[in-house]
């Protein structure tokens, strides 16, 4: 038997010790906000913490967070209010398929309570584990400074230029 | 017309013109009736096929597209909204379902017809001929940078424009008063003399018994509320907190999961396998011989992953067990080779005297380019769920062809259509990948032997090994310049064409042109990948100009200029570009600019590329991007299609290669098939230019013009000229002006 604290509730499960955390996390937890990107480390986007740090769930074996405090995406925030970090990401419109989000957005918060005004070289560093398809990477970095820079305003309507011709 | 393919019928469209339409007159008549039985509930009114209103006022749009993130979903519903002078706020969206009532009939009508002037009283005509098309080819696809030139140009604008004068005339006929003294705003109609206001939900079920006018009122640009607007997307907040549905998350009760591995050497067929130790292996439930690729079913993807692996399978023999990259590219140039010889390349474009023109020169420039396959490598691994009964199909995944994977589902396994049924989720990305239902068959075929219900999730391994790939490609330039260093002659042949017809196509104004083509098929699988053969030829076309005005000497935005002289939209946006760019400013020690003009999928886009190359390392400092959609319906969406573009075509830049060795794949996962990461992304800052011409595509148009203005700017830091992608495969270390070939 193992057992987990995930996001906050204790969970004792009858799992082969190999099992990476992440597939413990998606079919038997049913938490499917933690996502399968790659199974060898390198994309990310099955980031959760673990003990606050930032791990990639789909090569941890279970047994290595016995007794651990696991926590996902669904985990962030509490029941009435979102992370700023994932309001920021609305603020921000970071998105597109969405696809790699909650892993991009569980490393940030990991940096910004790390390092709650990170540089830009610090920004790279924690998430350039973290691959975006989509290539929203301008987007992901300036929502982290936001939310580094205090309240979350909404995105800069002068990097947008219009020109209009009649 | 049962016969014609979707890609078919889009190609003819392209070549065409309306030539299709003529000799059938079939009107598309009320259809919102029949179709309210897939979309509307108690309470609320189908307006026409793409409109409801219920009894609070609520609007929904019915769009016939999918959502891979590039928030056309969002984008649709603003221009339906908009035309119906509906209050933003009390609208929303539903997806269209996969039935053929809702194929997309503006879809086919955009392609085929573009911009052309119907006659107001044939428009009826015209629009069921479309829809008995769109019918025919379960014409449902999201792709082609399309939804918003097509579907909202000539669907949701006018469904949005109808639907108004259907309520206005319903509150006419109610308040008996003329329609002109009727205005609409918000969501309300009101007549201004006596004072009425009414909401618009008031007369919905009236106005749902209508006939839909077929040529409504457009506003003109000056009247949009909604368009034109940024609207925070309706798909992102379901993004941020885990609860976004992806084809992955789908649960199903007694549901079992499944890995496969299918034939690494396209086209051959299981021979042999010893399943004896996976089948006693904790949790595995079967294993299933589906003769070109195994399955492992258990209780677990893990298990079933793990189970997979202790399986010893061998595979037939088949003719393209010795293919390599190298033998493939000799082969392209052979083929290119004879079909010169013979005559038989294919003409694509011919004007002026090529032939006289390179004989009376002396000079001819020449330069040869290739760029290999790609995988299109969504973050989500390829993925259905499938419950397959003896009598019917239900499929759980993310696609962007709904209607088309519920007409391959039901022809593999034998069924009708109606017997399949389709539910679409969010897409963990497209990029034309998700328009091909290779796994979705798999997992019906799977759940069919096993008869239980199924989720397949490919490995990452197996999604980058059995891709419908972007073609690698081979093209060969030759150009004559005059006196002036100006060229007067442009000849081009390279290998395979797709689509779109016009990608290989030059913008730039040259007397005399041959662009011709041979035809050499592998046994590669390829598919549609983001901007399709622009992804190759805008490579080409703005490396080859780029080396032709470095031969003249001049400076490659103003020998781009000179040949832009009758285009001003062109012009427009190379001008912008370079403005914003900084052009004439001199960048530092080896840094550099490039340059490049692409247009695809209706849309304009210029790219300045500034990189810093340092000890053989490339470092992509900006990219400026200028765009002329004709009009922005979504600005910050469009700068982040842009954004996400860019970045796409960065990563194939610079990394992109899939090789063939032994006839297959060599790459398996993001290490050996890397990705442009944040710690090497540029900084992106997009100029749009609403020029109000025919409204153009966002999903694609970045991509093309990234990997040109990428190495024109490592050939002006360097000069090193980059003919061969990616990227990586030079050694850049080279003094200024010495040229080093590619690695291979």
């Amino acid at each position: 038997m193992i057992t987990l604290k995930v996001n906050g509730k204790e969970q004792t499960l009858d799992v082969a010790p190999d099992t990476p955390l992440l597939w413990v996390i998606r079919e038997t937890l049913a938490l499917t906000g933690t996502k399968f990107g790659c199974g060898i480390a390198q994309c990310g986007a099955c980031t959760v913490h673990l003990n606050g740090h930032p791990i990639r769930s789909c090569v941890t074996p279970v047994a290595t967070a016995d007794g651990a405090d696991i926590t996902t995406i669904e985990g962030l925030g509490s029941e009435d209010a979102l992370h700023p970090v994932q309001e920021a990401w609305i603020a921000e419109q970071v998105p597109q398929c969405g696809y790699c989000q909650s892993g991009q957005i569980m490393s940030a918060v990991a940096l910004l309570n790390n390092s709650p005004n990170p540089t830009d070289g610090e920004i790279d560093a924690a998430m350039s584990g973290n691959v975006c398809r989509c290539g929203m990477y301008g987007r992901i970095k300036s929502a982290i400074k936001t939310v580094a820079n205090g309240p979350v305003q909404m995105f800069d309507p002068t990097a947008t230029q219009e020109v209009q011709h009649g | 017309m049962g016969k014609w393919s979707r890609r078919g019928f889009i190609t003819a469209g392209l070549v065409g013109g309306g030539a299709l339409v003529v000799g059938i007159a079939i009107r598309p008549g009320h259809r919102a009736p029949d179709m309210a039985k897939y979309v509307a509930k108690e309470g609320e009114n189908l307006i026409n096929a793409w409109v409801k209103i219920d009894e609070k006022n609520h609007v929904t749009a019915i769009v016939p597209h999918s959502e891979m993130g590039q928030g056309a979903q969002t984008a649709l519903t603003q221009m339906l909204a908009d035309e119906l002078d509906a209050k933003w706020e009390d609208v929303t969206f539903i997806e269209a379902p996969a039935e053929d009532e809702y194929a997309n009939h503006a879809m086919a009508k955009g392609y085929i017809l573009g911009d052309s002037k119907i006659p107001s009283v044939l428009v009826g005509t015209v629009d069921g001929v479309f829809l008995q098309a769109s019918k025919a080819m379960h014409l449902q696809i999201t792709g082609g940078s399309a939804s918003i030139r097509t579907t909202g140009v000539y669907g949701m604008r006018v469904a949005g424009a109808a639907a108004r004068e259907m309520l206005i005339e319903s509150a006419a006929e109610s308040w008996g008063v003329n329609t002109a003294e009727l205005s609409t705003d918000q969501g309300i109609i009101s007549h201004k003399a006596s004072g009425k206001q009414a909401p618009y939900a008031e007369f919905a079920a009236l106005a749902a018994q209508k006939n839909p006018p077929t040529t409504p009122q457009l506003k003109t640009p000056d009247q949009f509320k909604i368009m034109g607007r940024d609207k925070p997307r309706f798909d992102i907040p379901s993004k941020v907190d885990g609860t976004a549905q992806f084809g992955i998350d789908v649960v199903v009760d007694d549901m079992k999961y499944a890995t496969i591995s299918a034939a690494p050497v396209f086209g051959a067929k299981l021979d042999k396998f010893d399943a004896s130790a996976a089948e006693k292996m904790p949790g595995v439930v079967a294993v299933v011989n589906l003769e070109d690729a195994v399955a492992v079913v258990a209780d677990g993807y893990w298990q079933a992953k793990q189970a997979l692996a202790q399986i010893n399978i061998s595979w037939t023999k088949t003719a393209n067990d010795k293919a390599s990259s190298d033998t493939l590219f000799e082969q392209f140039q052979t083929d290119m080779d004879k079909a010169k010889a013979s005559g038989d390349s294919k003409t694509d474009v011919k004007v002026g005297d090529v032939e006289s023109a390179f004989e009376n020169s002396d000079n001819v420039i020449q330069r040869n380019y290739r760029v290999p396959y790609l995988a299109h490598a969504c973050m989500e691994p390829m993925n259905a769920v499938a419950k397959v009964s003896s009598d019917h199909c239900e499929i759980w995944t993310g696609t962007q062809n709904p209607l088309g994977f519920k007409h391959d589902v039901a022809a593999a396994l034998g069924f009708e259509a109606s017997q399949v049924r389709m539910n679409n989720y969010v897409m963990g990305g497209g990029f034309g990948r998700r328009a091909t239902s290779d796994a979705v068959i798999q997992a019906a075929k799977i759940s069919r032997a096993v008869s239980m219900p199924v989720k397949l999730i490919w490995s990452r391994e197996e999604d980058v090994q059995h891709d419908h790939y972007r073609p690698a490609v081979a093209s060969n330039f030759s150009a004559v310049l005059n006196a002036d260093g100006m060229p007067t002659a442009w000849e081009n042949q390279f290998v395979d064409k797709h689509e779109p017809v016009e990608a290989p196509h030059i913008l730039y104004g040259i007397e005399n042109q041959h662009i011709h083509y041979a035809d050499s098929p592998t046994h590669i699988p390829f598919g549609p990948w983001r901007s399709v053969d622009h992804s190759q030829h805008g490579f080409f076309t703005e490396s080859f100009i780029d080396e032709l005005a470095h031969e003249a000497k001049q400076d490659p935005y103003q020998y781009r200029r000179e040949l832009l002289r009758d285009s001003p939209r062109h012009l427009n946006v190379l001008d912008m570009v370079a403005e914003k760019a900084n052009w004439s400013q001199p960048l530092g020690e080896n840094r550099g600019r490039g340059i490049s003009l692409q247009e695809s999928f209706g849309s304009i886009v210029a790219e300045v590329v500034e990189v810093t190359v340092n000890d053989g390392k490339v470092s992509v400092d900006r990219v400026v991007v200028a765009v002329d959609p004709g009009f922005a319906v979504s600005p910050n969406g469009l700068k982040a299609q842009m954004e996400s573009g860019v970045i796409y075509g960065l990563t194939a830049a610079l990394h992109g290669e899939i090789s063939i060795d032994q006839g297959q794949v060599v790459q398996t996962n993001f290490d050996s098939y890397p990705m442009v990461r944040m710690k090497d992304a540029p900084l992106i800052e997009t100029h749009i230019i609403n020029s109000f011409e025919s409204w153009g595509g966002a999903g694609e148009p970045g991509t093309p013009g990234t990997a040109p203005a990428l190495t024109n700017a490592i050939y002006a830091a360097t000069g090193t000229r980059i003919r061969e992608l990616p990227v990586s495969k030079y050694d850049l270390n080279a003094v200024f002006g010495e040229e080093k070939g590619a690695a291979s």
